[in-house]
């Protein structure tokens, strides 16, 4: 089960995708969330889901692992949808029909509420599918460098922009490590008559206990571990530092901004003058 | 020239004794050490001494005769590689290039120049094709000898590998005493192997027995396996082909100490017809 959680991971492929600048897909990730949040009818979001996909069919990675990544919050989403379909208020009429489809006390599900929280499920796949795009065509360090460069300026003010990044890409790296404990830990307890994942919620939080503390344990011995080979290998943080990537802007990273410009601009334009608003 | 060279180094974890006591040892360079002990014989104390992650209570350690001090832990460590016990919690970065060009990037060479010791250090471990290659998708042996091109990547003149062999299966400690033995004879590089496996001491020129702190023996692997007893009182065993040779002794069948399975392999042959 833990296996699946694709959270973070690097797909590692030749694509045109991958070949992107990291600094631009970070803020193409930026632009696109904010894009999402801004649309306001299903065409926008339209719009940003076929970009989305062509992004996924030229990045090469098979759908199926981007949809692994739905997965994980499919909780969230199932339960998004379902509040909103029984608390929304909206009287307006999609079809033939009552506006009021049901009505049980305080529960009321509507046409309204119905397409509105169709707009939410997608809206909410979609801003999973393109962060996860983004750890599937980037490594770790080309994301470390990339928020390294973005976040420059802040090097005035002394932050310390390396460390930070350099941070972010180990514990990246580290997810997938920390997920096989896990789960070496949940086994060995099993085996020792354990019992995880049954009983209820106050039963079942008291079982992880026994597997978050030698998780954290063994965490902290792998940071310490992973702290000497750093040592060892004569890091010293970022002042004499050099990289062997250097990022560079080139022709493909251009198609990329300018499509970019174009989507936003297209939403935005969109929420000014709606074409089909819910 | 003397590579390492400790002089009554002692060290101790606080209050539970000496973990290393008045120890004098030396590595000449060039050198193929292994140093053999039980769990807390003090064998991986001397590894992290003796790169400048621990600092000793007393004594001085001297690497190609510097002094060993605070001020030039940071040229020591460029001379003197190390490499850990558990594949998993060496490398920093997720793809083998970038996590063999971190240490090179740490030093500050240029970019062509960290190029050039990434198909260095990835040929002399005979992982050039995995380039490119996602580390956590790597067997224990392949991310140690992406851990061992870390350091080769360097350029260092000492290895030592701390138990590095420990966590992989047989075929991943061949691959690893494979890959140090031909470091050790081509590149000239010291080695220093740290471990509790009797078998990888075989190949070594010097093996040394560790024992609560305190080197206990020091000659050639095939004079130290011959103090059977000896080595059985510091919870050692002897490796299997010594154990072998032993048995056909006393069946009567008169075999020298060939310590290689080819060699034993024709004296038997030998015996036989």
């Amino acid at each position: 089960m833990l296996k699946d959680v694709s959270f973070g991971q690097y797909y590692p492929v030749k694509s045109f995708v991958h070949g992107l600048d990291p600094r631009l897909k970070i803020l193409f990730l930026i632009g696109f969330i904010v894009a999402i949040f801004l649309a306001k009818e299903f065409l926008a979001l339209g719009i940003c889901a076929a970009v989305l996909f062509a992004a996924i069919l030229f990045s090469r990675v098979p759908i199926g692992k981007v949809l692994r990544a739905v997965r994980g919050i499919l909780f969230l989403v199932l339960f998004t949808a379902a509040i909103n379909i029984f608390f929304y208020q909206g009287e307006r009429v999609y079809w033939n029909g009552p506006a009021v489809l049901l009505q049980w006390g305080i529960f009321r599900v509507t046409q309204a509420g119905i397409v509105f929280s169709a707009f939410l499920v997608v809206r909410l796949v979609l801003l999973v599918v393109c962060s996860s795009m983004l750890t599937y065509t980037t490594t770790p360090v080309a994301l470390t460098d990339g928020i390294e460069s973005l976040l420059t300026p802040l090097k005035w003010i002394r932050f310390p922009v390396h460390e930070l990044a350099l941070i972010m890409s180990i514990a990246l790296r580290f997810i997938p490590i920390l997920l096989d404990e896990t789960e070496r830990i949940m086994n060995a307890q099993k085996a020792r008559g354990a019992d995880i994942g049954s009983g209820g919620p106050i039963r079942r939080v008291r079982a992880i206990v026994p597997v978050l503390i030698p998780l954290l344990l063994s965490a902290f011995r792998r940071a310490d571990e992973l702290g000497d080979a750093m040592d060892a290998r004569c890091y010293s943080g970022g002042k004499k530092r050099t990289k062997y990537k250097k990022l560079r802007f080139s022709w493909r990273d251009l198609v990329g901004v300018l499509l970019l410009a174009g989507v936003i601009a297209g939403v935005v334009l969109m929420r000014f003058y709606p074409v089909f608003p819910l | 020239m003397k590579a390492l060279e400790f002089s009554d180094v002692s060290f101790s974890y606080g209050e539970e004794g000496f973990a290393l006591k008045k120890l004098n040892f030396s590595v000449e360079e060039g050198e193929f050490v292994a140093i053999l002990g039980h769990n807390g014989s003090g064998k991986s104390t001397l590894a992290r001494l003796a790169d400048g992650l621990l600092t000793a209570d007393e004594g001085e350690i001297r690497v190609f005769g510097e002094l060993l001090t605070e001020k030039n832990l940071f040229d020591i460590r460029k001379d003197v590689g190390i490499v850990f016990q558990n594949p998993d919690s060496q490398a920093v970065a997720s793809l083998v290039e970038d996590d063999v060009a971190f240490g090179a990037e740490n030093v500050g060479l240029e970019r062509g120049e960290i190029g050039r010791r990434i198909d260095f250090a990835l040929r002399a471990v005979g992982m050039e094709s995995y380039r490119t290659a996602t580390i956590s998708r790597l067997s224990g042996g392949q991310k140690q000898r992406v851990a061992i091109a870390g350091v080769l990547a360097l350029k260092p003149r000492v290895m030592i590998l701390d138990e590095s062999t420990a966590m992989l299966d047989p075929r991943g400690r061949k691959e690893i005493i494979e890959v140090v033995r031909k470091l050790n004879e081509e590149e000239g590089i010291t080695v220093l192997l740290i471990t509790h496996f009797m078998e990888e001491a075989l190949l070594c020129h010097r093996a040394v027995v560790m024992n609560r702190g305190e080197i206990v023996m020091q000659d050639a692997p095939a004079n130290i396996f011959r103090r059977r007893e000896e080595l059985l009182t510091y919870n050692l065993a002897l490796p299997r082909i010594e154990v072998l040779c032993n048995r056909l002794r006393e069946g009567g069948i008169p075999v020298t100490d060939a310590l290689e399975i080819e060699t034993l392999a024709e004296e038997i042959a030998k015996c036989v017809s």
